[in-house]
């Protein structure tokens, strides 16, 4: 049995039957090619509407007009206000609540999940008419209570991100080392904790911004023009403008993104060679 | 691996040791008394090791005094001062962990120079003593190293330097040599040791493994359901265990059922007198505990024992003799161990002066006589 089993194992080693072989990479090569085309076409497309004129030749022209359009500017900055806050209340509220529970209720850790999840599962329009209602007047009036409700649509992409960054260590034992050699709670947390959570903290930063730069829902309901509202409403005046906007907004929450992951891998090559001097 | 002898002494004033006591230490976690009226008495520079199996209470006594778990009910205290709701960053005790428990975004010196950074400690002055405790435990030139290029033992050392660095009053290890492989584990118990009589630091070393317990400690403090079973130095712990429990679990003990006979037991037809005097002993059905080496084996054909597996341990050989349902364990030199092959019959005697004894157990057999 045994040497029919070795004899089996090394004929399907050695079989180079080239139908076996090739199935999984065809299969793999098609399936690769489907995903691509499934986001890269509306991509290209937009791409391209965006860069014609009226007449479907090549043109700048709506590239060029963006920053002169009514409204745009205003709409691109309250964008990034929005986006910032929400990260800042996010990161406050989330980061110490996911270290706490960590270390003191490892129990609720599964509550928190199932907690954290429902902005997911109830939806958008759901959470922002209640959040009308709900809200007083003077919060109501003002644009950040969007940030409010943004804090909690990101809850499952920060907590998960946090939650996992925080699974990687060994947290209570390096908070207790900390401790034990004099260190207080601010300064383990700075100076031990943070640093071991920067991968869980850089991804749900980038979450955070990518999820508050193109929502729509919420901003078009509570009556603010976000930048995905503005090109909502642009695209009945000039939808090449409309688009060229969505296209750039694109690539400025990538370059956003690229430029913070430069930012944490710098601060790490310059960390280390400060601690290797 | 390191030479300790060749490291430079600390310059710093060597760390003169703490008198702890831990004194009716009680810890309760729901249902379970994890320290239970627990007290301990550790002198000046002195290794205590808390030996017990998992679950005796010794990782939690070692934690409230660390400043990690606050005590239901006891004291806890360091040079006759109660830290017991003392916080941990101002005990000024030096921990080395189970786990690798180095901060992975420093590099070995300044997760050494970490406490001293955290006590102000200016820059160079930090750093000359973290190159020196690294000189001291031999890695002065893995400073520049991060945790995760470091072996096991590597990062067991630098966390050892760490701990040693703020010049702790008590030097507390957590099973600091679990992870590691035997080897690395031999030589780091003998660094481990061979720096706490250098330093003259207080240390207390939690293990469930007894060998390092023996081979480590001053004394050593074997636990049991939140209590100290026995406090004493190796060998009379290991000679004279005032437990059936410390004898069972300290080194190998056989359990055979007795009975009384005037001031002592009858252990294979012979009378051996009962340790602390026969009076002493509970009334009921008894059973003896006999180390391996404190029995000798005769060859005898009409003797009562079988030797049913012969087990070689080096310089000596363990042979298991059944005796009327029980196993006894002895030991002989592997160069008579032909002598007595499985299925020889052969007639055991006790040599020790006494034996211990305890209640029998439920499941003992008796042995006919």
């Amino acid at each position: 049995m045994a040497s029919l089993t070795v004899e089996a194992l090394e004929d399907l080693a050695a079989d180079p039957s080239p139908r076996r072989r090739r199935r999984p990479r065809v299969w793999r090569a098609l399936i690769l090619f489907a995903a691509a085309a499934y986001f890269i076409l509306p991509i290209f497309a937009a791409l391209r509407f965006a860069f014609q004129n009226d007449s479907n030749h090549f043109s700048l022209y709506a590239v060029r007009a963006i920053p002169s359009q009514v409204g745009f500017t205003a709409a691109f900055v309250l964008s990034l206000k929005l986006a910032f806050s929400t990260l800042v209340l996010t990161l406050l509220l989330m980061v110490p609540t996911t270290i706490y529970v960590h270390l003191r209720l490892p129990r609720m850790r599964r509550v928190l999940e199932f907690i954290t999840i429902l902005p997911i599962v109830i939806p958008p329009i759901v959470l922002i008419l209640g959040v009308l209602r709900a809200a007083p007047l003077w919060l109501k009036s003002s644009p950040y209570l969007l940030s409010l409700v943004y804090v909690v649509l990101s809850m499952p992409f920060v907590y998960r991100s946090i939650d996992s960054g925080l699974s990687a260590i060994d947290l209570r034992t390096l908070v207790e080392a900390s401790r034990s050699l004099g260190g207080n709670w601010v300064k383990t947390m700075w100076r031990v904790v943070m640093p071991n959570l920067r991968a869980g903290l850089l991804s749900a930063s980038v979450l955070t911004l990518a999820l508050v730069l193109g929502e729509f829902t919420m901003a078009s309901l509570d009556l603010w023009t976000t930048l995905p509202v503005w090109i909502a409403q642009f695209q009945q005046v000039d939808a090449h403008i409309a688009t060229a906007v969505a296209m750039l907004s694109l690539v400025g929450t990538w370059l956003l993104i690229t430029v913070i992951v430069s930012l944490d891998r710098s601060e790490s090559r310059r960390s280390r060679r400060r601690m290797g001097q | 691996m390191t030479e300790l002898a060749s490291a430079p002494a600390p310059t710093a004033s060597a760390p003169a040791g703490s008198r702890v006591v831990l004194d009716s230490l009680t810890r309760v976690y729901g249902r379970t008394r994890a320290l239970d009226g627990f007290s301990l008495t550790i002198e000046p520079g002195e290794l205590v090791a808390l030996l017990g199996p998992s679950g005796c209470g010794k990782t939690t006594a070692l934690r409230c005094l660390a400043g990690f778990e606050v005590p239901d009910a006891g004291r806890v205290l360091v040079d006759g001062v109660d830290v017991a709701r003392v916080s941990a960053q101002k005990r000024d005790m030096g921990m080395v962990f189970q786990s690798y428990s180095l901060f992975p975004n420093m590099n070995v010196l300044n997760n050494v120079a970490f406490g001293l950074r955290m006590r102000g400690v200016h820059s160079a002055a930090r750093k000359a003593k973290a190159v020196e405790l690294l000189e001291l435990v031999g890695l002065a030139d893995q400073a520049v190293k991060y945790p995760h290029q470091m072996s096991g033992g590597q990062q067991q050392r630098v966390a050892l330097a760490r701990a040693l660095a703020i010049e702790p009053r008590v030097l507390l290890l957590d099973e600091p040599l679990s992870a590691l492989d035997a080897k690395v584990r031999l030589e780091l118990r003998e660094q481990i040791r061979a720096l706490q009589q250098r330093l003259a630091i207080t240390t207390v070393f939690v293990t469930h493994d007894q060998e390092e317990a023996l081979s480590m400690a001053d004394r050593v403090c074997v636990m049991s359901h939140g209590q100290a079973e026995q406090i004493a130095a190796p060998a009379v712990l290991y000679a004279q265990p005032s437990t059936a429990f410390v004898a069972e679990f300290v080194g190998v003990s056989s359990r055979v059922p007795v009975t009384r006979s005037g001031e002592g037991v009858v252990v294979f037809d012979g009378v051996v007198p009962v340790r602390g005097g026969i009076s002493a002993v509970p009334s009921g059905d008894l059973d003896v505990l006999l180390r391996p080496e404190d029995l000798v084996v005769e060859a005898d054909p009409a003797g009562l024992g079988v030797v049913t597996h012969v087990s070689f341990l080096g310089g000596t050989t363990r042979l298991h003799v059944g005796v009327a349902g029980a196993t006894v364990k002895v030991d002989v030199r592997s160069s008579e161990a032909h002598t007595w092959p499985p299925g020889e019959r052969v007639r055991l005697r006790v040599t020790s002066r006494d034996v211990l004894v305890s209640p029998r157990r439920a499941a003992a057999v008796v042995v006919e006589e």
